[in-house]
């Protein structure tokens, strides 16, 4: 199968590319970018005026909810949402039912995922047998059934030794742990940003200091450990300083942002939309404006989608005891081209935060469009509008704040190895 | 963002929260009461506005008084009131939230009071429920209770009649009140110039300043000068959990008694949402002394809680 993508603007960020380019595809590979490789006849020629071509999506975060959760979602309605979003490449954090703690159970995600032949999947696998944060997992047998990180997903690790040992394990076979700042004793039973909202609703709520104390706790032990570490959605100014000061002093750290946390705050909640009960909250408009400028600047090297498909029912109730979550693989493009424009941050900037950079988060050669490179492709309209309605998700999950409102950016087209897997 | 509590036309709709309430409905619910304490004096203490319409007191926790007088004060506009403890039955058997109000709802129910241990649980109910059904939040988790903050307006413009010139302290566990967050709310809509909060800093939410009000946690300075003082109940609990060391030394900073309330001007007017836990937050003398106007509270509360029945069931 040979395709040539004609008229496209071409952004690949990683190779500093914003241009009039073509771009030419065979045996699932990019050949060629601009003129035509000599004798190249396409079986299939793209139209992509008026479109932007890009690398595939790379998200560092989205819940397929299998094994255990199908009731909120299956791995072919989400995979079916990864490719209408753009996303070729997607993390999937352990916490399923059971959670990724055996070879057999990460090998047969993978497999199932294969199968549907839609985007790639890395999964994570759990830092702690069961998530329970006290014994390790066969770290090195799950890398080789193919989790590409460890994680503790939002269960708590309260054991310091426990994560300082499981910190160093890890770091022996160079392996990264991912985690998610938040201190357990802290957190306990909030449901909102401790502040003014919080406040007047009263809900239980998080400080911000739950997530400063476990970031202070993880860059000391990545120290000590000399582990990589990433580190998952950051939800203030104050944690954001912190990581910007660790990773001036050269610890090799990345993080990443939830594309909800750069355009919500606490102030959505309006009167207890439980589509804005979030994992972190989400914090106060100052936090907000900091989150962005990490991006910018950037301390925050990704934008993930944190995707959450959660059933109705788990959603239509008091807010504290509805599930946290949002459903986010089908807005991850456009949110982040809102943020691109709503922050003045040039396309190939912004794109590289849901490309190239995430990218590099997991040490795999993805989101960019260098000749030889395995074509996973996203063309979309930046100027389509669309308005985000249950009909218009493919996602199971219906879940998001952004219900009813009109966003930029569509995806035409997604290619995975070269074939295309979605069109719109 | 639309109001959930007000119908197209700016009525009151459903009672939840006293948060966006404009001062005009707020003054017209304390008006009507003032007439429904007249019908409570009188030997038939009946009037028959609500005749025919059914009332769901709907209480997934406990309560005692709270329920008592939404039924008394249902009866007595000739109401059918039914009364459910559901924190017993269905919810423990895995019933929804709002299972439970469709299966009442399919009863023909014109108007539910719900009580619930989760804040926002009435909001939940009332974006869900028909259009001709009213709900009244008698208590959500440590959000609201409008109806305690309306009637203790009520109270205050009694012994006090001019909003505009009082100073309102109010003591205790604010963090897990919902009677205080109502009452802060409502003593700013009635344009009270100074609401004070006297408690330990473990018990005042964050950024509270932000709803209006000035933060003192000596409570002889806060004291000084109020000409209303609302004590909030402190529940056993707050002992576990490192918010209090003990009752005894709760009792020795925050405990309301005469030396402290002297503190207060002479005429000052002491006040409690009940049910009171004497010699932890409030001693007996305090109580049950001159300046106390706690019972009278309760009585005010039927005719408020008429008042606001009333006013739903006409909108």
């Amino acid at each position: 199968m040979k395709i040539w993508i004609k008229n496209g603007r071409l952004i690949d960020p990683k190779n500093g590319i914003d241009a009039q380019l073509d771009v030419f595809i065979a045996a699932g590979k990019i050949v060629a970018v601009g003129p035509a490789p000599a004798g190249f006849q396409a079986n299939r020629t793209l139209d992509a005026s008026g479109l932007i071509v890009c690398p595939g999506l790379v998200d560092l975060s989205a819940r397929l909810r299998e094994p255990g959760f199908e009731h909120k979602a299956t791995l072919e309605s989400e995979m079916d949402a990864a490719v209408a979003g753009g996303v070729t490449s997607l993390v999937c954090p352990p916490d399923t039912d059971p959670p990724l703690d055996e070879p057999g159970l990460v090998e047969m995600l993978k497999h199932r995922a294969k199968s549907l032949n839609l985007a790639r999947v890395y999964p994570l696998g759990a830092l702690t047998q069961k998530l329970e944060g006290e014994r390790l997992t066969e770290m090195a047998e799950l890398q080789d059934a193919g989790c590409i990180a460890f994680s503790q997903a939002d269960a708590p690790l309260v054991d310091t030794l426990a994560l300082l040992r499981a910190l160093q394990y890890a770091a022996t076979f160079d392996f990264s742990v991912w985690l998610r700042p938040q201190d357990t004793f802290l957190a306990k039973d909030g449901v909102a940003h401790d502040g003014e909202v919080a406040s007047r609703l009263g809900l239980p709520a998080i400080p911000v200091c739950a997530e400063t104390i476990a970031l202070a706790k993880i860059i000391d032990l990545a120290r000590v450990a000399g582990a990589k570490v990433h580190l998952c959605r950051l939800s203030s100014r104050a944690g954001m300083l912190l990581v910007k000061q660790a990773k001036a002093e050269g610890l090799p750290l990345t993080c990443d942002v939830s594309a909800h946390h750069v355009h919500l705050s606490e102030m959505d909640i309006g009167y207890f939309d439980t589509n804005c009960h979030m994992v972190p909250p989400l914090r106060s408009q100052r936090d907000r404006e900091a989150l962005c400028e990490g991006l910018r600047d950037g301390t925050i090297d990704a934008i993930c989608s944190d995707h959450a498909p959660v059933d109705d029912d788990a959603k239509i109730r008091p807010f504290g005891e509805s599930e946290a979550g949002a459903t986010g693989l089908e807005l991850l493009l456009p949110l982040t081209l809102k943020w691109a424009d709503r922050s003045g941050v040039p396309l190939v900037q912004a794109l590289a935060r849901i490309t190239s950079c995430p990218a590099a988060v997991l040490g795999v050669d993805a989101g960019h469009l260098t000749p030889g490179q395995r074509a996973d492709l996203c063309l979309f309209d930046p100027n389509r509008y669309w308005r985000v309605e249950r009909d218009s998700l493919r996602s199971q999950g219906k879940n998001t704040p952004f219900l009813g409102l009109e966003l930029a950016g569509k995806v035409r087209y997604t290619l995975v190895d070269g074939h295309v897997v979605y069109e719109g | 963002m639309e109001n959930p509590q007000l119908n197209q036309h700016g009525e009151l709709r459903h009672l939840l929260s006293i948060e966006g309430l404009p001062a005009g409905i707020v003054r017209h619910i304390l008006d009507t009461a003032e007439s429904f304490v007249a019908v409570a004096e009188r030997e038939v203490k009946k009037v028959p506005l609500l005749r025919g319409k059914a009332i769901f007191n709907l209480f997934f926790e406990n309560s005692t008084r709270t329920r008592t007088t939404f039924e008394i004060a249902a009866k007595r506009l000739s109401a059918d009131v039914v009364n459910l403890n559901i924190g017993a039955s269905s919810q423990s058997k895995g019933e929804t939230l709002l299972d439970t109000v469709d299966n009442l709802a399919a009863m023909q129910a014109d108007m539910f009071i719900v009580r619930h241990g989760q804040s926002g649980a009435s909001h939940l109910i009332a974006r869900h429920v028909a259009p001709h059904i009213h709900v009244i939040n008698a208590g959500d988790g440590r959000h609201a209770h409008p109806t305690q903050g309306l009637l203790d307006m009520f109270t205050i413009r009694r012994y006090k009649q001019d909003f505009t010139r009082l100073r309102v302290a109010i003591v205790g566990d604010v963090l897990h009140s919902r009677v205080a967050r109502s009452e802060i709310h409502a003593l700013n809509v009635l344009g009270v110039p100074e609401i004070r909060v006297i408690a330990p800093k473990t018990l005042l939410p964050a950024e509270v300043e932000q709803m209006g009000v000035h933060v003192y946690h000596d409570m002889i300075k806060g004291l000084k000068d109020v000409d209303a003082v609302i004590m909030l109940r402190l529940q056993n609990e707050r002992m576990r959990g490192a918010l209090l060391p003990s009752a005894h030394e709760y009792y020795k900073y925050y405990g309301f008694t005469k030396d402290k309330l002297a503190h207060a001007k002479p005429d000052a007017i002491v006040m409690h949402p009940g049910p009171m836990n004497r010699g932890i937050e409030i001693e007996s003398g305090v109580a049950d002394g001159g300046q106390s106007v706690i019972l009278p509270q309760v009585t005010f509360g039927i005719a408020v809680r008429m008042a606001v029945m009333s006013i739903l069931a006409g909108s």
